[in-house]
């Protein structure tokens, strides 16, 4: 049986954790087996409906301390919880939660596992599963040799796929282990859509020339309901905050679409956006490196381009 | 106070990703190799840091390799740290590695342990997490921000639409990430230094794989760059609407 770990924030389950679901129940449906889901924590949704994106069954374990991650206490949970149903596959979303408690639960269950996954498992010759390796500059294939596998699906890897399954909620009963954190306080970043969860990314470069300037790419995004992002160059010089760096060492991406304004694309930057699915540069150097990982190009002054782009998109909007 | 910093080897940034042997082997001919950015940048220079304000502490490094190794954690040792040990181990099994840091770590009754947030050639971000399970400790993960007061540590790591600060007691996990310190040089005293500080070298434990490589792919290379005329915004909007489907 699969089990899918669904990760959640404000008691929303996040949308990388149905992907996740997606994914695990085409593991299911390729080994013959039933789809369950596990929420940790309160939720104020109808977890049924879970059923049309593949789960066969929902177990929660109802208990509002279990809403903020705690490594320790969820991943001896997850793992409890794998053992209690019979769990020969348990799979994750390799967000920011994921990442950290999938490897604590392959660990727990002397599991085999593989992070940054982004194929369903190949079964011809054991169990294989591809994963993004060199910070998406290749990908290797490994083999679980376990019998229990763990898998980390990586964001916007997969997609969403509609399942026509009915789903039961279940209350599962485990003792919840005493708490090893404890959390003090939480800053959201209000009104700004998370940049790993968002579909469409507008991001600038130091062709932009300064944060004054940072008004064309704002209403570019605005006018697409994107977030917005940027190269290192400019969040060490303060013109955008640190947590809209994209690259190597900033935040990996991988939105559908990813539009690059006055980048030049060095290649640690390239590291964090290459799992983009298009590519759009915007650059007045066609020499720029960044044009040959992109998919669409525009050779000339941003200045000039991007409010003529931004017209562009809300002119097709009202169409 | 005890530190434990793992330092992981890793190609260079910009090294030429290809493989030999049929796909099965990075091909490390011409590639310089680096102390993993994450574990070099943020997590032995916020230890080095932690020295700095309380001289008794001692910071240890640890690295699972081989000879081969041993350039980059003398290079880690110049930047700061008091010893290192080497487990002569080569493994790509996420498992294999913790396990062995585990061992040592056991035996070191470390307060903290610092990893990098990921190694940036397989990008598993497993150490930490799987170190937490098998010392069972608390693990904080992706931290930007560390303090620490007495015996209790005031972390701040990131989440999806922004950040978390929670405290723990020591002893303590942490994989740290851009924010928890600016990157240092190391200097000719500390390199100086570096060649005379004790490298242990230590043979491994026994463990069992639980994962393989069976092979290694590059990604397609791209059909190549469609150019737009700059005053054609609409094909743009077009293609992306009809031909790219992403908006």
């Amino acid at each position: 049986m699969v089990l899918v770990y669904l990760d959640q924030a404000d008691q929303q389950i996040k949308k990388a954790s149905i992907e996740a679901l997606s994914y695990g129940a085409a593991i299911a449906k390729q080994l013959g087996c039933t789809t369950e889901a596990l929420v940790l924590g309160t939720t104020q949704e109808d977890l049924t409906s879970l059923g049309m994106h593949g789960a066969n069954k929902v177990h929660q374990l109802k208990n509002d301390a279990l809403n903020f991650l705690d490594v320790k206490v969820h991943a001896t949970l997850v793992a409890a919880a794998a053992k209690k149903i019979n769990a020969t596959v348990v799979v994750f979303a390799h967000n920011i939660n994921g990442k950290a408690i999938a490897p604590a639960v392959a660990v727990r269950l002397g599991a085999g596992i593989v992070t940054g996954a982004c194929s369903l498992p190949n079964t011809s010759n054991g169990f294989e599963v591809t994963k993004t390796v060199f910070s998406g500059k290749a990908f290797a294939s490994i083999k679980i040799e376990t019998p229990i596998k763990v898998i980390a699906i990586n964001q916007n890897s997969f997609g969403l796929v509609a399942y026509n399954n009915s789903a039961t909620l279940e209350m599962i009963d485990l003792p919840i282990p005493t708490a090893s954190i404890k959390i003090t306080k939480v800053e959201k970043i209000e009104g700004e859509i998370p940049l790993t969860e968002a579909n469409l990314v507008v991001s600038g470069g130091r062709g932009l020339k300064g944060p004054e300037n940072w008004g064309i790419l704002l209403d570019l995004a605005k006018a697409l309901g994107a977030a917005t992002a940027c190269s290192r160059p400019v969040s060490d010089s303060d013109w955008r905050p640190h947590h809209e760096h994209v690259g190597q060492t900033g935040i990996q991406i991988a939105p559908n679409l990813y539009i690059a304004i006055g980048i030049s694309g060095a290649i640690q930057h390239l590291a964090g956006v290459n799992r983009s699915k298009t590519i759009v540069v915007i650059n007045k150097d066609p020499e720029a490196p960044f044009f040959k990982a992109a998919d669409y190009g525009v050779v000339g002054d941003a200045f000039d381009i991007v409010p003529k782009l931004t017209a562009a998109v809300l002119k097709a909007k009202t169409n | 106070m005890k530190i434990l910093v793992c330092i992981s080897k890793t190609p260079d940034t910009t090294a030429k990703i290809a493989f030999i042997e049929g796909n099965t082997k990075f091909d490390e001919s011409g590639v310089q190799w680096i102390i993993n950015p994450y574990d070099e940048w943020y997590a032995l220079v916020r230890a080095i840091e932690l020295k700095e304000k309380d001289p008794a502490t001692l910071i240890h490094l640890v690295t699972v390799g081989g000879v081969d190794a041993e350039p980059i954690i003398r290079k880690a040792l110049a930047l700061g740290g008091d010893e290192a040990i080497r487990i002569d181990s080569n493994s790509n099994d996420s498992f294999t590695v913790a396990a062995q840091i585990a061992a040592v770590a056991k035996e070191g009754a470390y307060d903290l342990i610092f990893t990098g947030k990921e190694t940036i050639d397989y990008n598993s971000a497993c150490i930490g997490s799987m170190l937490s399970a098998l010392l069972d400790l608390p693990f904080i993960s992706m931290a930007n921000h560390f303090e620490l007061n007495g015996n209790t540590a005031t972390v701040k790591r990131e989440i999806e639409s922004g950040e978390e600060t929670c405290e723990a007691n020591l002893p303590l996990i942490v994989s740290c990430q851009k924010g928890m310190a600016e990157q240092r040089i190391p200097n000719m005293r500390g390199i100086m230094a570096a060649r005379t500080k004790p490298l242990k070298i230590v043979a491994p434990s026994s463990t069992t794989a639980t994962t393989s490589i069976s092979k290694f792919d590059l990604p397609p290379a791209k059909s190549g760059v469609k150019l737009i005329d700059p005053e054609n915004m609409d094909e743009l909007v077009r293609l992306l609407k009809e031909e790219a489907k992403v908006i």
